[in-house]
């Protein structure tokens, strides 16, 4: 390995660390799950609740439609 | 699925109702805080009983004038289903209750007896009573005509009992529950901001779709058995 190479891993990794540095300040993710208080967790609990209720409400409904048929 | 467009509906509505319950706009007041959003859930609960009751009175009426078997059953049903939506709108009310009624000092069940002498809350016990004394008369009957005939009369008269106890006799005396004061207890035009409304009627008519629709899944399973009895 050269030096100029070397020279720019080490800046590199300088900068890198600048990187992570700047981020302990304010760790400002891209995740919208933890904004507004993260109300939106809230969301995302109950409608998978509610899609689980429905799902198992859908199934109810095709089995007792198949038993209709049968009789 | 059987009938399947009133269900889709229910579903979108519901969807509607969390999404836009939880992130919706609301007015920002004392005490109340965010827990405004729970009108689109406890008070649903409430609206959605009223509805099914309805429902089942007038399968009620209905059986009395064709004596046909089915109308019992369909308004049996409906009145389970709504007295469900009924205890879980008064379990609803009790947590609500515990965080804004009571006082803030004293662990909540200091104030319990306070609250639960609260004549809305004892009108909506004396309503879902009544309601369960229907399930058990009619349980208690053994000729299938005589079960059918007594449980329609006294659903008609539980669903007169109904109205007064969580309309009336909550306004006659002082409540700290909301609408109280001279208007019907929701007096949606001026109480509720129209940014709420918006979610309001949506959710109530998801939520009483959904109820119809546990409704009918069992009127559906009561009917298979039936005649599976018969043949």
């Amino acid at each position: 390995m050269n030096s100029a190479k070397k020279i720019t891993t080490l800046l590199a990794t300088f900068f890198l660390s600048l990187i992570t540095f700047a981020q302990d300040k304010k760790t400002e993710m891209a995740d919208m799950m933890k904004e507004n208080g993260r109300i939106y967790v809230v969301v995302a609990v109950v409608l998978t609740i509610l899609i689980g209720l429905i799902l198992y409400m859908v199934r109810l409904d095709k089995k007792i439609s198949r038993l209709e048929k049968e009789n | 699925m059987h009938k399947s467009w009133w269900k889709i509906a229910s579903i979108v509505l519901l969807g509607y109702t969390v999404v836009a319950g939880f992130l919706g706009e609301v007015p920002r007041l004392p005490l109340l805080q965010e827990t405004i959003r729970n009108l689109y859930f406890h008070v649903c609960m409430w609206f959605a009983m009223m509805i099914l009751f309805t429902v089942s009175v007038v399968n009620a009426v209905r059986y009395l004038r064709t004596f046909n078997l089915k109308y019992d059953i369909y308004a049996r049903h409906f009145a389970v289903v709504a007295i469900v939506f009924g205890l879980l709108g008064y379990s609803t009310g009790a947590i609500w209750a515990s965080y804004t009624w009571a006082d803030p000092n004293k662990p909540a069940y200091n104030s319990f007896s306070t609250i639960a002498r609260d004549p809305k809350l004892i009108g909506a016990a004396i309503a879902l009573l009544v309601y369960f004394a229907y399930l058990i008369l009619r349980d208690s009957i053994q000729d299938i005509d005589k079960k059918a005939r007594i449980s329609a009369v006294y659903n008609i008269f539980a669903y007169a009992i109904l109205f007064p106890s969580i309309w009336i006799l909550p306004r006659i005396l002082p409540s700290l529950h909301p609408g109280n004061e001279d208007n019907p207890a929701l007096d949606v035009k001026n109480d509720i901001s129209g940014s709420m409304r918006i979610v309001f009627y949506p959710a109530v008519i998801g939520w009483t779709l959904l109820g119809v629709w546990i409704a009918t899944l069992k009127i559906r399973f009561t009917l298979l058995k039936e005649k599976k009895m018969v043949s």
